[in-house]
């Protein structure tokens, strides 16, 4: 699905743009998307590095393990697949609570190192796991409690009340991942029998 | 709600200070963890580099070449069949783009905001549906590439429906809302 998906985009794209006469724009546009992506990556190198580091310590120190005891009951709800004391779980709940305080930064690293210990525990490395599934649908549908961006650039416009919009965001994104937890659940058990 | 953002101000501050310090009580060789942990984040971070600047690319031609706006227009009768408003076509773009580019995503928002006015119908839409849902294509090729991870089942499928209920969630728990 994504081979299409990404075909799609690049070719349409290249057909809309030669369609209109601005196929020099094909050019740029690729060549800086290029250049940002090492932007990103680098800058990602910077960060993922700080808390990779900090995740060791807490690792070392066992506060991942008693973090990731204190929640099991609900973790397990979700993910049965994975075993108790899998160093996983401790990964995800780390990703969860930083996307739910907004802390984009954080959440990513500890999203790649949930995904590194999920593919441990892999018997076909090619091919997702459901616990990688289940993981990701949380993941992309996830709470936040403080949309801060968007708050600021509401701040920026002259608001008359910038943060009115947090709880039908909480209410929508409630929804999102409602549905999401629910159809992975079901395309999960129906691949079982 | 302040009491929330004050926990999000403090949460990396006092990060930084407990584990280290939790970690040195429990006699882990703090600077040195630290380091040997650190490494991971440059192996992890080259090897996301391909996968990250293979989306960006085709994210950014779709995107430039007036490509999604066509894509929109096409979604209009989409709208209608949902008997939403004619003005309610304008976060096409928005909806379209979501789950593709966090940033590009973030610009239609705010150019939506600032045509519309943040506090009008539209604007509170735009606000509510850049704050919910992530980009669910970045997520699941990086994530999924981060590992190499090929085959990704039902996966974009899920993500993609999210986005979906996201969307209408939106439109529904505003207009419920405020008028």
């Amino acid at each position: 699905m994504v081979n299409l998906i990404w075909l799609i985009m690049l070719v349409s794209g290249i057909v809309v743009a030669a369609a209109t006469g601005k196929i020099d724009s094909v050019t740029q546009s690729a060549m800086k998307a290029a250049e940002l992506g090492v932007q990103i990556a680098l800058q990602l190198i910077g960060v993922m590095s700080l808390w990779l580091g900090l995740m060791r310590l807490a690792e070392e120190a066992g506060l991942v393990r008693a973090l990731a005891r204190v929640s099991a009951p609900l973790i397990r709800k979700i993910f049965p697949s994975l075993p108790p004391d899998s160093p996983a779980l401790g990964a995800i709940i780390l990703n969860i609570s930083a996307n739910v305080l907004g802390l984009g930064n954080a959440a990513t690293p500890f999203g790649l190192k949930a995904m590194q210990e999920l593919q441990k525990l892999n018997p076909d490395p090619e091919r997702a796991t459901p616990a990688m599934c289940t993981f990701l649908a949380v993941n992309t549908a996830c709470i936040t409690l403080i949309p801060a961006t968007i708050i600021g650039v509401r701040m920026k416009m002259q608001s008359q009340n910038p943060t009115e919009i947090i709880g039908t965001t909480i209410f929508a994104t409630g929804c999102a991942m409602t549905v999401a937890i629910l159809v992975d659940a079901f395309f999960r058990r129906r691949r079982h029998t | 709600m302040s009491v929330i953002a004050e926990i999000s101000r403090w949460a990396i501050p006092l990060m930084l200070c407990i584990i280290p310090l939790a970690a040195y009580w429990r006699k882990v060789p703090v600077y040195e963890s630290f380091v040997a942990g650190a490494e991971d984040g440059f192996k992890t971070g080259v090897r996301i580099l391909p996968y990250l600047i293979g989306m960006l690319v085709s994210v950014r031609v779709f995107v430039d070449s007036g490509a999604l706006e066509l894509l929109a227009r096409a979604l209009y009768p989409v709208f209608h069949w949902f008997g939403w408003r004619q003005d309610f076509t304008s976060l096409i773009p928005l909806a379209v783009m979501r789950p593709l580019s966090g940033s590009g995503a973030l610009g239609v928002a705010a150019q939506l905001i600032e045509q519309y006015g943040p506090d009008s119908l539209i604007g509170r839409i735009a606000s509510t549906l850049q704050g919910s849902t992530d980009t669910t294509f970045f997520v699941l090729t990086v994530y999924f590439g981060s590992v190499g991870v090929r085959k990704y089942r039902y996966a974009m499928k899920v993500g993609l429906l999210a986005d979906l209920v996201g969307l209408i969630a939106s439109i529904w728990i505003v207009t419920q809302v405020f008028y």
